[in-house]
């Protein structure tokens, strides 16, 4: 009965939806206010089914159902309670049905909180999340249902893939979702601002923070996915250039350039169009990346199941939302007038040198993840490209744009002069030669990039930090003036302090774990040592136990410096009972230094020696910390007044007008 | 520079990648190349699953006559869908099917399915440690060979055979082997 209900309640949110996206958008353009007045009571009821069909899911799940066909797939009854909840969401149909249940509460966030917004703006931005909304009911109705019965049912599941039976998987998916589809709102602004055929500082603030929560989650999703893959595939990495990685990554970047040029829009009246445009993309992206893999176009390593019956009707979502968008953007695009005008060398500039910089660089990864397909297309065979095209491609275009984000602040609105940023600049410069001097030094046959990566990470945390300092006058005035400025800076910019400093400290992490991990592979018998960057494993020996579902190898080494034991590291090796699959969870311990890394493979012969993985991956956890304060400053500068008061922007737009 | 040509750009752009999209739909990814097609079956001798008392199923069976060899499970829900089908082909078709049940947990839950649903197989081999088809490259259940007179090893399907599939590509192509296989 339950499965019924939800699949009921999935087809009443579709009608919902779908008188949502017509009523309000009609009332908006005749000036109707009884029809523009339709959008919130429906936003908020399309809201409430999507939670009674999610619920049903996740009660199927949880009673372990197996007339339900999702739940055969996915389940099984001795899974852990914390992974059959998180199997509600780890695979196609019920992702999806993640996707629509966080669509529709932004579109409620906004009914219900969107008191400020001009009514016909807000029907307007409902009725486009609507229409997004009918796209995804159709698709899971039609194609994906996740509450299909079986006949006969099976005696028992098939269990989760337990690669994704892991703490990590059970909340990256839902952080991604709340990234991608944040995203969306943004696109409905931007396609409602082009029905109105206007875009201005108050719509700006309204799409400012919209973005950046967005991006807080995407961020955060990325960040755990790559820390998942670091620990849990067991291969010493946490980045393949996959194309599920790159799906989320696309987004990430078009995110973080529409997130500065947004702000363009909203202090200076300028970049409208290429705003708009950026928002489009952003979300274009965003559905390309929950499309891509499920299409059955293009496989990876992680794809959910993939049915090319499915990909006729994606094809034609993606076309309708993106083509659609696009077309409304060439038509109406033009009238955007911009009335800000700018020198290159300015703060504008600078923002725009990182939009293009950013867009670049998700146009390079766009290319590099679908240039299999179009190879194919053309009937050029299969190939895939990998980790060494992204890595020639990517950071060279990353290069500048790190070099130009430290100076980028110190510029004034409007125009500006680079020579006095440089100077203001030149102990973070200084800093940044000695730096890559220590590093050329220690890892003199190392890559080159490293060294490089190492200096910028230096430069760009010290001219974040300098540029916090210039602001709050240090040195200049008393302490205790600095001090007083320093609290009552805006939380904005602290949250752009903390976002480039952040990701200074992440690149430091990327530059050590990518240029300089030492990796040894080798058979080891209990009591032999091996030395790894410094360190001194000895292997003291495996045994067999047995988990809740799975049946293990464990695998100790004691792991020394300089004759000091520094810790004992614990590696396993999974073999889950039902699907017969074997995982790795490797020992790992943690130091600002460096991460100790430890894999135990197969067994070799019967003296008790097995095949040994061990790593040290120089400064990885300075990736984790840089990402964590990256998001930190997002969600700080989300708490800022000014996108909470929605007053100030009238008497800002009145005094702009009293100026002219 | 004409404003208006830069703002229907993006469009063009993404009608371009979308044409791209659309062959691409028509190329199937799952189609893997199969390593085995053109080269001889590898070497396995399988026990008989319990209840079937003759001698079992091994590589030099597949050197009589052209025949399928299909990777099958009691655990398998695609098998289950399959399994009708090949029902029917034993009764229409003289192909012999040889059966390779693979990575049963209890040797008691193969037999027990196909005496429930019926037997479709000439021959079956019992596979628990997946000996046989880690030697065919198999990536999942069912999967079904095509293999020829001299045992080797023509065409590979991933996941259930059906009517359309036996119509299209099985059939014709078994036709072609016998007809080849005389001349």
């Amino acid at each position: 009965m339950t499965a019924e209900l939800g699949h009921f309640a999935l087809i009443l949110a579709l009608f919902m939806a779908i008188a949502q996206a017509t009523i309000p958008l009609i009332g908006a353009e005749r000036g109707n206010a009884a029809w523009i007045a339709v959008a919130r009571p429906t936003a908020i009821l399309q809201f409430l089914l999507v939670v009674l069909a999610f619920a049903c899911l996740t009660h199927v799940y949880l009673t372990s159902d197996f007339t339900v066909l999702n739940v055969i797939k996915n389940s099984h009854t001795d899974k852990p309670l914390l992974y059959k909840i998180s199997g509600v969401w780890g695979n196609h149909e019920g992702s999806l049905l993640l996707w629509v249940l966080i669509l529709s509460l932004f579109g409620a966030a906004v009914a219900v909180f969107g008191g400020n917004l001009p009514p016909a703006l807000k029907a307007r931005v409902l009725s486009v999340q609507a229409m997004i909304a009918v796209g995804f009911y159709l698709f899971m109705l039609l194609t994906s249902n996740p509450f299909e019965r079986v006949f006969p049912p099976p005696m028992n599941g098939q269990g989760l893939n337990p690669l994704l039976q892991d703490p990590g998987l059970a909340f990256h998916p839902p952080m991604l979702y709340l990234g991608y589809v944040g995203f969306s709102m943004a696109f409905s602004f931007a396609i409602a601002a082009l029905i109105e055929g206007r875009v201005d500082a108050a719509w700006a603030r309204w799409v400012r923070p919209w973005t950046l929560a967005a991006w807080c989650f995407l961020t955060a999703g990325i960040g755990l996915g790559s820390w998942w893959a670091y620990y849990e595939l067991g291969w010493g990495g946490w980045w393949y250039w996959d194309p599920v990685e790159n799906a989320s990554f696309m987004p990430w970047l078009a995110g973080t350039a529409l997130l500065h040029s947004a702000t363009v829009v909203e202090k200076r009246d300028t970049l409208k169009g290429w705003t708009v445009l950026l928002a489009i993309i952003t979300f274009s992206l965003s559905l390309l990346g929950t499309f891509l893999v499920r299409s059955g176009v293009l496989t990876s390593v992680h794809a959910f199941a993939t049915d090319p019956a499915r990909g006729v009707f994606i094809l034609a979502l993606l076309i309708v939302v993106i083509g659609g968008s696009l077309a409304l953007f060439a038509w109406r695009g033009p009238k955007l007038t911009s009335t800000g005008l700018f020198q290159p060398v300015s703060r504008e500039g600078a923002l725009l040198f990182n939009n293009l910089v950013m867009t670049t660089a998700a146009a390079a990864v766009l290319l590099g993840t679908l240039y299999p397909l179009l190879l194919d297309a053309l009937g050029g065979g299969k190939v895939s490209v990998g980790p060494p095209f992204f890595n020639a491609v990517f950071i060279p275009i990353m290069i500048p744009m790190i070099a130009a984000m430290a100076v980028g602040p110190f510029l004034n609105w409007k125009r500006s002069d680079v020579l006095p940023a440089l100077l203001r600049l030149r102990l973070a410069f200084g800093a940044a030669l000695i730096a890559g001097g220590l590093a050329y030094t220690a890892y003199m046959d190392g890559p080159v990039l490293g060294i490089i990566a190492l200096a910028l990470a230096v430069w760009l945390g010290l001219g974040a930090l300098t540029e916090l300092a210039t602001r709050v006058r240090l040195f200049q005035e008393p302490l205790a003036d600095s001090l007083s400025r320093l609290f009552r800076l805006p939380r904005a910019s602290w949250g752009m302090t903390l976002g480039h400093f952040g990701l200074a400290v992440a690149i430091a992490g990327m530059a050590g774990a990518g240029a300089w991990t030492v990796e040894s592979i080798q058979v080891m018998k209990p009591g032999d040592k091996v030395a790894v960057g410094g360190y001194e494993f000895v292997f003291d020996g495996a045994e067999k136990g047995k988990g809740p579902n799975y049946s293990l190898v464990s695998g100790r080494f004691s792991v020394s410096r300089g004759g000091d034991t520094v810790v004992v590291l614990e590696a396993e090796k999974r073999v889950y009972n039902v699907s017969q699959q074997p995982t790795t969870e490797a020992g790992i311990h943690t130091t600002w230094r460096g991460d100790l890394y430890a894999v135990i493979g197969d067994p070799e012969g019967n003296a008790g020696a097995y095949v040994t993985r061990l790593y040290f991956n120089p400064l990885v956890v300075w990736m984790w910390v840089g990402i964590l304060v990256m998001v930190f400053g997002g969600a700080l500068s989300l708490t800022d007044r000014r996108h909470r008061v929605g007053a100030p922007h009238r008497r800002r737009a009145a005094a702009a007008a009293a100026e002219a | 520079m004409n404003n208006r040509v830069l703002f229907v750009m993006p469009l063009v752009v993404f009608l371009v990648l979308a044409g791209y999209f659309a062959v691409g739909l028509t190329l199937d990814p799952k189609k893997l190349p199969n390593m085995l097609a053109g080269k001889p079956v590898p070497d396995f001798a399988l026990k008989p699953i319990k209840g079937r008392d003759d001698k079992g199923f091994a590589s030099a069976d597949l050197k009589k006559s052209v025949s399928l060899v299909n990777i099958f499970g009691s655990w398998c829900v695609a098998c289950q869908v399959e399994h009708p089908f090949l029902m029917e082909l034993k009764a229409t078709s003289d192909v012999p099917i040889h059966g390779i049940d693979w990575r049963e947990v209890d040797p008691d839950a193969g037999p027990a399915w196909l005496k429930k649903k019926g037997d479709p197989y000439a021959l079956v081999g019992d596979d628990p440690r997946s000996r046989a088809a880690i030697a065919f490259g198999v990536t999942g259940a069912p999967e079904t060979f095509l293999v020829d007179a001299e045992g080797v090893v023509r065409y590979k399907v991933v996941g259930p055979i059906n009517k359309a599939l036996w119509d299209d590509t099985l059939k014709p192509l078994i036709d072609k082997l016998r007809q080849g296989g005389a001349s």
